[in-house]
């Protein structure tokens, strides 16, 4: 702790005199990148719309309500493919996710110059570009449709479930495979008995939490016409059928709290 | 669920050619197009995540059990739950209605993100804190602010600049499909390339993205063990 004479009496400071300016440089620099890029934003706005929107937004709550809620018998449908997107999408993500996952970890990887590069690049890869832009791919290729809402999911989800299963995977207690490749155990009797059991309730907890965010995910993709609840909303906002808006918003809304409040109780009942 | 088969078949050797059309990627034709939107996207994600961020902090600090009386805890978590409850594409939707095109509502939709996912991370770390240092603090008489100063926020702190960073890379993400409905970034120039069935170009756009994020994510692993 540096010590600052002044006269007689010792002033204690965090840190020295120059790390503290060090730190003030670093957070200089950081306001004048902010303020640098607000002023790129404020170029490219037309502030009277920026100001006139209290009103829009008052207006748009005012024919929001009441919720037309006649409109709900035709959602159904929707809603279940939504589900089924999600929890399909899930599984296939999750089938494919495994090996990849054994591919990647640093202490499972046959060979870390060829094969755990390249199973990093499909987890980065499958991480950086967003369902929607998988669904927009999908759609030409597929045709509009639940099936391409389904691989779309699947694809974003391949590398989240990846990434967590192969730290997970990396975090292993390795006395325990140690001990399972002492009784003369062959490589995939060691995965089987040595890894696997170890990383199983992980695997459960990522499956899980996967799902639930694929939910919300699934919302959205009807938006680019791959099937889902967000073909009724994008074509009701389209026809600015406010009412139909705010029914299809709470429908989201409601789906969402339930699958988050399931799985939370299933991570809750495995870890 | 009923799928199409026939269509998919018809899809294969569509999909052949699709993909065939992607390389080789193509950087230079459209460069001043991409140049723009990647610089549009970065800067949009710079000002959401610190805009996102400053309005999380009492936000999260209300939300924690342990700092704040009942009704603000509860009034906080409403707000938390509500805006993670959204994606932020569709919060993107209506602000293109209230404020226009542009990467303006952008911001807009990922700021509102930033605060559910931040508030809410905060607000955990909040409550899961070393009480004895908050008291060792408080015993010397220090002030609210004070407090919150020296005894909490140094113990949020390593863990918060962490997620910030990985915010910022989540916004990134998010920022390269808003232009879909119409909200600004990189994503407006890709979906006008795959409009145009120009698919080289957007194959050039999806590496960058995907290199943007990766730099992002090695570099944000530096700084945390930096800060720890």
């Amino acid at each position: 702790m540096p010590v600052r004479q002044q006269g007689d009496i010792k002033i204690w400071k965090r840190r020295t005199g120059k790390r503290q300016l060090a730190i003030w440089f670093g957070q200089f620099i950081g306001v004048a990148i902010f303020v640098y890029c607000w002023q790129l934003v404020s170029e490219k706005t037309i502030w009277m719309f920026v100001t006139d929107a209290p009103r829009q937004a008052v207006d748009m709550m005012e024919r929001m309500v009441p919720p037309k809620w006649g409109y709900m018998s035709t959602l159904w449908r929707p809603i279940w493919d939504t589900i089924t997107i999600a929890t399909l999408g899930t599984l296939m993500a999750v089938i494919l996710a495994f090996p990849i996952a054994f591919l990647a970890a640093r202490n499972t990887t046959p060979s870390s110059v060829f094969v755990r590069p390249f199973a990093l690049f499909i987890i980065v890869a499958s991480r950086s570009i967003n369902s929607l832009l998988w669904a927009l791919m999908l759609v030409m290729i597929l045709g509009p449709g639940v099936f391409a809402g389904v691989l779309a999911i699947g694809f974003r989800s391949i590398g989240f479930c990846a990434k967590l299963l192969y730290e997970a995977i990396e975090e292993i207690d390795e006395t325990q495979v140690e001990a399972v490749t002492a009784t003369g155990a062959s490589g995939l009797q060691v995965l089987n008995y040595g890894i696997v059991p170890q990383i199983l309730p992980a695997f459960a907890g990522i499956s899980v939490f996967r799902w639930d965010i694929n939910i919300r995910e699934s919302a959205i993709l009807g938006l680019v016409g791959a099937g889902g609840i967000g073909l009724q909303l994008s074509s009701s906002i389209d026809t600015v059928t406010w009412t139909q808006v705010s029914v299809i918003l709470l429908v989201i809304l409601a789906t969402v709290i339930l699958s988050e409040w399931v799985s939370a109780r299933v991570r809750h009942s495995i870890i | 669920m009923d799928v199409n088969w026939t269509r998919v078949v018809a899809g294969v050797p569509r999909a052949e050619r699709f993909l065939s059309s992607f390389f080789p990627p193509d950087f230079t034709s459209k460069s001043d197009a991409i140049w723009e939107g990647i610089i549009e996207s970065l800067w949009m994600t710079v000002v959401s995540t610190v805009i996102g961020i400053l309005l999380s902090i009492p936000v999260g600090l209300g939300a924690a059990r342990n700092l704040s009386p009942r009704y603000v805890y509860l009034i906080s978590r409403g707000i938390l739950a509500v805006s993670r409850s959204f994606p932020e594409i569709i919060i993107a939707l209506f602000a293109v209605k209230l404020f226009g095109f542009g990467p303006f509502a952008g911001i807009i939709a990922l700021s509102i993100g930033s605060i559910g996912f931040y508030g809410k991370l905060l607000a955990e770390d909040i409550e899961d804190m070393d009480p004895v240092q908050a008291e060792a603090v408080k015993a010397t008489g220090a002030s609210w602010f004070q407090w919150l100063n020296y005894s909490v926020q140094p113990q949020v702190m390593p863990r918060m600049i962490g997620l910030a960073m990985y915010r910022f890379d989540i916004n990134f993400r998010e920022s390269a499909v808003l232009g879909i409905v119409g909200a600004g970034g990189i994503g407006a120039t890709l979906l006008t390339s795959f409009d145009r069935y120009e698919f080289s170009t957007s194959a050039a756009i999806l590496l960058i993205i995907i290199s943007i994020v990766m730099v992002v994510e090695y570099s944000s692993g530096y700084v945390r063990k930096w800060v720890q």
